[in-house]
């Protein structure tokens, strides 16, 4: 706990600080104190303020009120350039290098080793490698950024951050698209800095990885300071409650009753379903009123699924009923013919059209579905994206604001009323909670079994096997792109779910053959 | 709807209202307009008349920028199809010329619209080759030479009237109507915004993107047919090498001007079409003044240049401005 004798000299000192958008007032008062050599959470929910608090910090906003000391003295930078010179970095989520560059070239961007007025190529490419090492990293640095995967990206970009003399570094959402072996490497990385000396911001929405690796956390909530904790100190549920404000409900199990799923009518099958070199032939039934889980890991398969049930990717074998009735399901236009819904992965740039408003977005699929010279009249959008605003609590209630302003949880939210517009007989969510703040999280859950309770058919992909186990009356899970277990009533739990992805069974050696 | 009669296009109406301004300095009797055989005439009559082309042009550019592509090859498709409304002219009827015309046009789009949707090529790429190809295409039609014509029904096209309107500008209001309840009085207009704005997730989202590009491609040719049959009516002739020279990038510039972004969504058939007014009415001003032609070029820059500026989300205070004139929205 706070004992306010620690000896050392804060390293980054936040005091006051207010912001203001118009008239939201998106920081106010915010105190944050990080020490040198500490690995530092901000936590809380989207929109509480943790963005606005990094740009303010960092100079990307100007702050309305509030000072910044680091090392004591108080700095007042006006841009990201600004701070990073006085030795504060930022890695966004969406690295921002540039991918056509070598890795090289981003590692040295704008301060390239010169003779001549010419770059030194070859000086330029030893010291990248030289500083590459430093972080475990062994890589091509003449290549293409963008040839290298995000993990690597975001290692080169804090990199360049640290070889900048950086002192503080804040890294905001940096394991998002990362797999566990990555964030593995990252965390490496992340508690040498430390050792140097670093201080490091750590903004993320796992609370797995919070605890794993930081010393202290700080949480905000509505634009104001909750507290500051020891990580070591901090239960988890007293961290939720810090970040929500409100008892959570999620502890009790949501799942129907076991056992009838068996009796259930089955409205979509596949048999032998598959596409070679996509995913390996499966059987799936789809049940209404039923959730049934995809897990596994990473490139086992889960999207790749998805994406032949909905009809994004046509198969090449096996044969696909809706209602009993074979289909073809050829293009996505097909799936949505058939009632079908897909809410993607990556929300940005395969599901929302950001320019288009709220209420565009969410007629969006009906009106395709309904064809070209069956308008939906200006009133009849009008009405339906404010059934869905309301019933989904979407935020801010404006169904005119273009949808790439509102927060993830919210977009989130907007596909799965585009879909619910259609009335669907099967949704596929694809990671319906990554990147969503806890309080949408619980929430869109407790949709997901709302919905299922009203008779729709759900395949759920999720990483979370908590939450997987949470809702799902079924469960299969994949392995090497190849369905090779499914769970049902009892047999649904976090160990027989990993039991499954990690069994070393004979199949991986008999795909080998075929 | 959102479009017909846009909230957005105040930079544009002021920039009009400018140069017209300007307009009248330089030539007094800019806004004299008089009635003379049932057709009115004037400064003003004959911008709306010399902006016809381009302002076609537009209709059919706004709509394929607006799905994130560009069409280069429209002046080179108004060469094809005015060569082949002239050269038919004398020998058949008006709507057999015209059915050949437009039907041209309409393989042009469909060509242009099958290397973009289909073969998935980069428009800029895919109509680069019509751009070139075009203009041979429409000299192997006039073998060469400047086909001229008599027949009487073409030349009422491009220099007759209906109501007191040249019948050019009957047509483009025509088509700009036309176009106008197509897209908005069906779902075209959110479906081709859709996919111009993020063509993968509005694919995902049932929405036949293939379609979209291939349709509005399609309808660019048509204008563009129109336009070239209508500017050799207006010479009475068609000549391969210069008819609709350059005019791809006065539409290209018109539809910058009427607010549509290159990276496609949200577009604005009127402030397209506006945009070919405002070029036209500097135009026409500019050879009014009795300044060389030359400056044609620098004070259209100039224009475009303040209208871009107008437009800038960076000019944070003229959104002000704007605001406070509208009263409501920030």
């Amino acid at each position: 706990m706070e004992n306010g004798l620690d000896p050392a000299p804060p390293l980054l000192e936040v005091r006051g600080i207010s912001k203001s958008f118009g008239a939201v007032r998106a920081l106010q008062e915010v105190d944050f104190t990080l020490r040198a050599g500490e690995i530092h959470a901000l936590l809380g929910e989207n929109g509480a303020g943790k963005s606005t608090l990094i740009k303010v910090v960092t100079g990307v906003f100007p702050r309305d009120a509030g000072i910044v000391r680091l090392g004591g003295e108080e700095v007042a930078p006006r841009s990201a350039k600004a701070a990073l010179q006085v030795g504060i970095a930022t890695v966004y989520q969406e690295v921002n290098l540039l991918p056509n560059l070598s890795v090289a070239q981003n590692l040295f961007l704008d301060r390239q080793p010169m003779r001549f007025g010419i770059v030194r190529e070859g000086e330029m490419r030893r010291r990248a490698k030289t500083l590459l090492a430093d972080f475990g990293l062994d890589i091509d640095v003449a290549a293409a950024l963008g040839n290298y995967s995000v993990a690597i990206q975001h290692v080169t970009a804090i990199a360049r951050a640290v070889d900048l003399s950086a002192r503080v570094l804040i890294l905001d959402e940096p394991t998002a698209s990362l797999d566990r072996h990555e964030v593995e490497i990252l965390f490496g990385i992340m508690r040498q800095l430390a050792k140097r000396g670093i201080g490091i911001v750590f903004v993320s929405h796992f609370l797995d990885q919070v605890y794993e690796i930081s010393d202290r956390i700080t949480v905000l909530r509505n634009g104001r300071l909750v507290g500051e904790r020891e990580t070591a100190s901090l239960p988890r549920l007293d961290l939720i409650r810090m970040m929500l404000g409100r008892e959570l409900a999620e502890t009790t199990s949501v799942r129907a009753s076991e056992g009838e799923h068996g009796a259930r009518e089955v409205c979509a099958s596949f048999e032998n379903y598959g596409k070679a070199g996509y995913v390996a032939p499966f059987n799936l039934e789809l049940r209404r009123g039923e959730v049934v889980g995809l897990a596994g890991l990473l490139g086992s398969g889960r999207t790749e699924t998805a994406r032949l049930v909905f009809g994004a990717e046509r198969a090449d074998g096996g044969q696909a009923r809706v209602e009993g009735a074979p289909v073809r399901l050829q293009s996505p236009r097909d799936g949505v013919r058939h009632g079908f819904g897909y809410c993607p992965e990556e929300r940005k740039t395969d599901g929302i059209v950001a320019e288009l408003s709220v209420r565009e977005n969410i007629v969006l699929a009906l009106q395709a579905k309904r064809g070209l010279h069956r308008p939906l009249s200006r009133r009849e959008q009008d009405e339906i994206a404010k059934r869905y605003v309301k019933m989904l609590d979407i935020r801010p209630p404006d169904p005119e604001r273009p949808v790439g302003l509102l927060s993830g949880g919210n977009q989130q939210k907007v596909l799965l009323a585009r879909w619910l517009a259609t009335s669907p007989r099967l949704l596929v969510l694809d990671e319906p909670t990554r990147g969503i703040d806890v309080g949408a999280h619980a929430e869109i859950i407790r949709l997901i079994r709302e919905l299922c309770d009203d008779g729709l058919a759900l395949l759920v992909i999720s990483s979370e096997l908590d939450e997987i186990v949470t809702y799902s009356d079924r469960v299969v899970v994949l392995r090497d792109r190849a369905h090779v277990e499914e769970l049902a009533g009892e047999a649904v739990d976090v160990g027989n779910i990993l039991a499954a992805i990690a069994a070393d069974s004979v199949t991986v050696a008999l795909e080998a053959h075929t | 709807m959102t479009a017909l009669l846009p909230r957005r296009g105040l930079a544009q109406i002021l920039a009009l209202i400018v140069i017209l301004a300007v307009d009248r300095v330089v030539s007094p009797q800019f806004f004299d307009l008089r009635l003379q055989d049932g057709r009115l005439f004037g400064s003003l009559i004959d911008v709306l008349n010399r902006g016809t082309p381009v302002a076609l042009l537009s209709l059919g550019m706004v709509l394929v920028i607006a799905t994130r592509g560009i069409d280069l090859s429209v002046g080179a498709v108004m060469a094809i199809c005015g060569a082949i409304a002239a050269s038919l002219a004398d020998s058949h009827g008006l709507p057999v010329v015209l059915a050949a015309a437009l039907g041209a046009g309409l393989i042009c789009g469909l060509w242009n619209g099958f290397l973009v949707a289909v073969l998935g090529m980069q428009p800029i790429v895919a109509t680069l080759i019509l751009m070139v190809a075009g203009r041979g295409i429409a000299q192997l039609i006039t073998e060469g030479r400047i086909v001229t014509f008599s027949s009487p029904d073409l030349v009422w096209l491009g220099n007759g009237s209906v109501l007191g309107l040249p019948v050019p500008v009957a047509i483009a209001l025509g088509m700009l109507i036309l176009t106008g309840a197509v897209v908005r009085g069906s779902a075209l207009g959110l479906l081709i915004e859709a996919t111009g704005g993020n063509a993968r997730a509005s694919e995902l989202a049932g929405v036949g993107t293939r379609a979209m590009i291939l349709s509005v491609y399609v309808w660019c040719g048509v204008c563009a047919a129109l336009a070239g049959v209508i500017a050799a009516a207006d010479i009475m002739g068609a000549d391969a090498n210069n008819a609709g020279l350059w005019l791809e990038l006065d539409a290209i510039l018109a539809v910058v001007i009427g607010g549509t972004s290159l990276f496609g969504g949200r577009f604005s058939l009127v402030l397209a079409v506006l945009g070919a007014l405002i070029i036209q009415t500097m135009n026409t001003g500019i050879l009014l003044s009795g300044y060389p032609p030359e400056f044609n070029l620098l004070v259209k820059a100039a224009v475009v240049l303040a209208v871009l500026l107008l437009q800038s989300p960076k000019l944070s205070g003229f959104a002000g401005i704007m605001a406070r004139l509208r009263g409501t929205k920030p």
